[in-house]
């Protein structure tokens, strides 16, 4: 029971200041600057440069599948669909599997579900500690009234999302329109009052990396406690060189403010070997707070399947086989 | 630790590469390795041991190569080049396109080798060298493919002497072995003592590419087995990678043999952070300049210079970067700095580190384990005069000053003896762009670092050395024109002049600074003509003469900044001027050399047309390298040149060389015929009337002999070509070891001056060197 307790402790948790956010600085903003082939290159480089291996590697893993916000977002989904997926967030990996690695009791970061969905996966997930985050502001576009959206946060955290993934309007970065960007992420903000807030970029539809950076700061400044790639639904999703470009904007906001701001990289990462690069960029880049669920997730869905089949094949020596592991 | 525990730590752990098939190979050759000679090892001789730099380990013993070792490689590569150069370019191209495959097959065993005897991590091996060996050869399979079309008129060398460094043996071996042999060269390359072994393990590849005997050969040693190398007489061209004081040893050392040599040496590269640059981006980049292979690398971006703006914030961005950064085993895949090559080189550093009296020294936070290892370290809050600003230190130390406005920039990059590579970052392309021709440096990469490829040219300037390594411009450094030149005769002799000097007397004077000058020492001598006539005086210039005319032309290197354009019209404008003065011209031939002048006068007036028509087509070119972006050849003039003119065709001798430095872009020092100065003191009123800004085309009469010390020795002259017939080829070469100024001599040999030899793209190719400019691109 005391391991449980230990790994319980790793869940998410207030152990950092929230960002309470600061008045828009337009001259920072506008200073940014990003590099798209020097951010690629080192992007490039990173899996060449950070290698974990056997019992590093089997810990590493558990740790990104305690950092996954375990997600469907798909409009067949059903009360039963959410169920199993919640059971799979309380139990990732087959219990002889976590035994035999020693780290029973070991969860997802928490569950990621669309609104309709949130009370269903609360039932699911009583006494396990796991939160619920909830897709919100007329996810994925964004472009559903903005009294809607703002109403529609309210209405998911009285669900009992402890956790709100919002949508940020495209067009505000676009047409280069920051106060407005500003303007709606803090009454996003707002409107989640305890719950924290996840602001998601949806990067793939920024354009450009400079403009990823932008916009990262501008959510920063207007208090958002985590920043987070992509919806899912993007053409592209999470890239190595749009992390980078976020979390330098998160470092830099911190050299200024002192607070930290969380990160989650959405879609696209599927594999175990994807993740173990994102968590090496975390370390190196900025350090170990970023490497806990309070400062980092990952929003993912097939991922954890990768990672059980790795975690089994480092017990048994054995490549391991998708049916030898429950569905989520 | 368990796994709970590293769950919790989130630390790296051990994750080290396979040695055992690299440790089999060498145990397969009893751990002693001859040279590689006539396509087979020779028997071990006097062994050295050759050491992994992280445990201090001996991994094998080498041969110390004596002179008979090199005798009998040069000799067996003398041997097979003739049929070698004689196989097509398409039969070589086979050969090299074999070796890359080869290389490619071997890769991790050459990468784990490489790491064990150098120390560089396993990543860089593995990730950087390893392809670019492959590619170079790919690439150069290319070039033997296609020379003989491209190139026609060109041939090889001969035997090719090669000494390599220990900071890429292998990579190194590459850029020497590969472009000598696409040429139709041999070679006989020494490894350095430090890193052999990769070295021997490609000679025995090149025996599975089936490579004829004797057509590479591998003589293992220390600095004498070098030194023996490049003074074997066998030798016809000597390519050195290494120090620069290796460097000036060498070019002393080969002076007036006729040897051709390809040099490429230290540098002190700037390292340019402007305030609007992706901050973050460019202490990336520092990782990849100065802290690649432990920062022992030539090109090293090793000397930051940032906008005092912004240097505060870059340094404490660039220390936290460097306190992440792991040191440790080099055979270990999740480590940044790997092992010093050896316990004298890392003594170097602490003594030149531990000599620094001014500046703030910080070292990087990171372990720094047991053995040959030193961290990553920056020195702040230092001043040009510190010595560390101007020495290699050839180890993981980065020393940083802040600049104003970028030109003080400029002048702050420029402020070296060096001039091998810069990095410029900012998002301003503006800025970049404007930058980038003002370095002084071989190589300037854009927002990037030491990017390397095979098409692209890699050299420096200045005390960095000379040549280029990498494309088309690499392979002429191994290829010589076609054809055998005639010795030249000794200039006339005076006769002692009793004659008076016919009509109203004239002075001629030097030409310095676009005036008419006196000589500083005061002393004229008689010009005697063809028939024993005394033709005039001419004034005899001296050192301090040379002195001021480079000072002119120094303050007239603006002429490079004209538009080529109107470097062409002054040309053209000095012909127009030239044959309307043509009789006269002729007339001072006709009186000089016995001979008619009108086809002298015809021939110089033609060939100031075809240097004004070459001033806008010696085009530069956009390299197809591996990346998203370009890469540049521009050719930039090479800076002040000075020229010894031929004795013979007095005025047609003088314009051949004065006419491709300008169109270039180079003013000139022109020191005329000895026997018909007064042609170009004659010309120099030519120059008054055609529009030529002073200084960039200056005269000044002498003893060939006397003036050839001075200019070779000035150390603000960027180049020396001397055509005359004085026996000063050996004295150039080897005075012009002061500041490696780039030397063009004659070797007592004469030139056809009326011909195609007289002019053209080999004289382009000296007023110029190229600069590779590397912008990558992308938003």
């Amino acid at each position: 029971m005391q391991t449980t307790e230990q790994t319980r402790s790793q869940l998410p948790q207030l152990t950092h200041a929230r960002n309470p956010g600061m008045t828009l600085d337009l001259d920072w903003v506008a200073s940014v600057q990003a590099n798209t082939s020097a951010i690629e290159r080192r992007a490039a480089t990173l899996g060449g440069r950070r290698s974990v291996k056997k019992d590093y590697q089997a810990a590493w893993l558990l740790k990104a599948i305690s950092l996954i916000d375990l997600t469907t977002l798909a409009g067949d989904d059903t009360a039963g669909r959410v169920q199993r997926l919640c059971a799979k967030a309380r139990q990732p990996v087959r219990p002889d599997l976590l035994a035999a690695l020693g780290m029973e009791g070991l969860t997802t970061g928490a569950v990621c579900v669309y609104h309709e969905m949130v009370e269903t996966a609360v039932r699911a997930l009583e006494g396990s500690g796991i939160p619920v985050a909830a897709v919100s502001t007329g996810f994925p576009a964004g472009l559903s009234p903005y009294r809607l959206r703002i109403a529609e946060i309210g209405e998911s955290v009285r669900a009992g999302a402890a956790e709100i993934d919002i949508v940020i309007s495209r067009r505000h970065v676009l047409t280069g329109n920051w106060q407005a960007l500003y303007d709606e992420m803090a009454e996003m903000r707002a409107a989640c009052g305890a719950a924290h807030v996840k602001a998601i970029l949806a990067t793939g539809e920024l354009g450009t990396l400079r403009n990823v950076a932008r916009a990262s700061l501008v959510c920063m400044m207007a208090g958002a406690d985590f920043i987070k790639t992509s919806t899912g639904k993007e053409t592209v999703n999470a890239t190595l060189p749009v992390t980078l470009t976020m979390i330098r904007c998160i470092r830099d906001y911190q050299d200024r403010t002192g607070i930290k701001v969380g990160y989650k990289p959405a879609g696209g990462i599927s594999k175990a070997k994807d993740a173990l690069l994102y968590l090496a960029l975390m370390k190196d880049e900025l350090g170990h707070p970023w490497l806990q669920p309070d400062l980092f997730r990952f929003g993912a869905s097939s991922l954890l399947g990768d990672i059980e089949r790795q975690l089994e094949h480092h017990l048994t020596g054995h490549y391991s086989a998708a049916n030898r592991h429950a569905m989520g | 630790m368990t796994i709970k525990e590293i769950f919790d730590s989130m630390c790296y752990g051990p994750a080290p590469e396979g040695n055992a098939e690299a440790l089999a190979w060498i145990a397969g050759h009893q751990g002693r390795f001859g040279h590689w000679i006539d396509g087979a090892f020779t028997a071990p001789g006097e062994v050295f041991a050759t050491k992994n730099p992280a445990t201090g380990q001996v991994l094998a013993e080498v041969t110390e190569g004596a002179a008979a070792d090199v005798a009998a490689a040069v000799a067996a590569a003398k041997r097979a080049q003739p049929k070698w150069a004689r196989l097509s370019g398409h039969e070589r191209a086979k050969y090299l396109y074999a070796l890359a495959r080869l290389v490619q097959k071997h890769s991790r065993l050459l990468a784990v080798l490489e790491t064990m005897d150098n120390g560089k991590p396993i990543r860089e091996a593995r990730d950087i060298d390893l392809p670019l060996v492959a590619r170079h050869f790919y690439y150069h399979a290319g070039l033997a493919q296609l020379v003989e079309a491209e190139r026609p008129g060109f041939g090889p060398l001969g035997v090719c002497g090669q000494v390599i460094p220990w900071n890429f043996p292998l990579l190194m071996l590459a850029w020497k072995v590969a472009p000598a042999l696409a040429a139709g060269n041999t070679v006989v390359l020494k490894p350095a003592e430090y890193t052999p072994l990769t070295a021997l393990l490609f000679a025995e590849i090149s025996r599975e590419a089936g490579l004829p005997k004797g057509v590479l050969n591998i003589v293992t040693g220390h600095g004498d087995t070098g030194a023996a190398l490049v003074a074997h007489p066998d030798v016809a061209k000597v390519a050195f990678t290494g120090s620069t004081e290796v460097g000036r040893a060498i070019r002393r050392a080969t002076a007036g043999s006729g040897k051709a040599l390809t040099l490429e040496l230290g540098g002190k590269s700037p390292y340019i952070v402007f305030d609007d640059a992706d901050l973050d981006s460019a202490v990336e980049g520092l990782v990849d300049a100065i802290w690649f292979n432990q920062g022992q690398v030539c090109c090293a971006g090793s000397r930051l210079l940032v906008q005092e703006g912004v240097a505060a914030r870059f340094h404490d961005k660039l220390k936290r970067r460097m306190d992440g950064l792991r040191l440790g085993d080099p055979l270990d895949k999740c480590i940044d700095v790997g092992a010093i090559v050896d316990p004298v080189q890392l003594a170097n550093i602490r003594a030149l580190v531990e000599g620094c009296r001014d500046g703030e020294v910080y070292h990087a936070a990171c372990a720094v384990p047991e053995g040959c290892f030193y961290p990553p370290t920056l020195i702040t809050g230092l001043g040009s005069a510190s010595p560390l600003m101007q020495e290699e230190i050839f180890g993981p130390v980065l020393v940083s000053m802040t600049f104003r406005t970028p030109g003080e920039a400029v002048e702050l990059a420029n402020n070296s003896r060096y001039g091998l590579a810069a990095s410029v970052w900012t998002e301003n392309v503006n800025l970049a762009l404007d930058m980038a021709p003002k370095l002084r440096a071989g190589v300037v990469w854009v927002n990037a670092t030491n990017l390397f490829d095979a098409a692209a040219g890699f050299g420096g300037m200045r005390e960095s050395g000379f040549g280029r390594e990498g494309g088309w411009e690499g392979l002429a450094a191994y290829q010589r024109p076609l054809g055998r030149a005639q010795g030249l005769k000794p200039a006339r002799a005076e006769a002692p002049a009793l004659a008076e000097v016919a009509g109203l007397d004239r002075t001629a004077k030097l030409y310095i600074g676009g005036k008419q000058a006196r000589p500083d020492g005061g002393y004229s001598r008689p010009v005697i003509g063809a028939r024993g006539a005394l033709l005039g005086h001419v004034g005899i210039g001296n050192r301090k003469d040379i002195r001021n005319a480079v000072e002119a032309a120094q303050t007239a290197r603006g002429w490079a900044r004209q538009t080529a354009h109107a470097r062409a019209q002054v040309i053209y404008y000095i012909a127009e001027n030239l044959s309307a003065r043509a009789d006269e011209f002729a007339a001072r031939l006709r009186a000089s050399t016995g001979k008619p002048g009108e086809a002298e006068v015809e021939a110089a007036v033609r060939r100031l047309f075809t240097y004004a028509a070459w001033a806008d087509k010696y085009e530069g070119a956009v390299k197809p390298v591996p990346i998203r972006g370009v890469a540049l050849a521009m050719n930039e003039p090479v800076g002040v040149i000075g020229a010894l003119c031929p004795q013979e065709a007095p005025l047609l001798g003088l314009i051949s060389v004065m006419a491709p430095a300008m169109a270039m872009g180079n003013p000139c020092v022109l020191v005329p015929s000895e026997e018909a100065p007064l042609l170009a003191t004659d010309f120099y009123q030519v120059l008054d009337t055609s529009d030529v800004p002073g200084g960039v085309v200056n005269i000044v009469t002498g003893a060939h002999g006397e003036l050839a010390k001075p200019l070779a020795g000035h150390m603000d002259l960027d180049a020396l070509w001397s055509f005359t017939s004085a026996p000063v080829s050996g004295l150039i070469e080897a005075e012009s070891a002061g500041n490696l100024k780039r030397t063009w001599v004659n070797n007592g040999l004469a030139r056809d001056w009326f011909g195609a030899a007289g002019e053209g793209r080999e004289f382009l190719a000296r007023a110029t060197e190229v600069k590779t400019i590397w912008v990558p691109y992308g938003e």
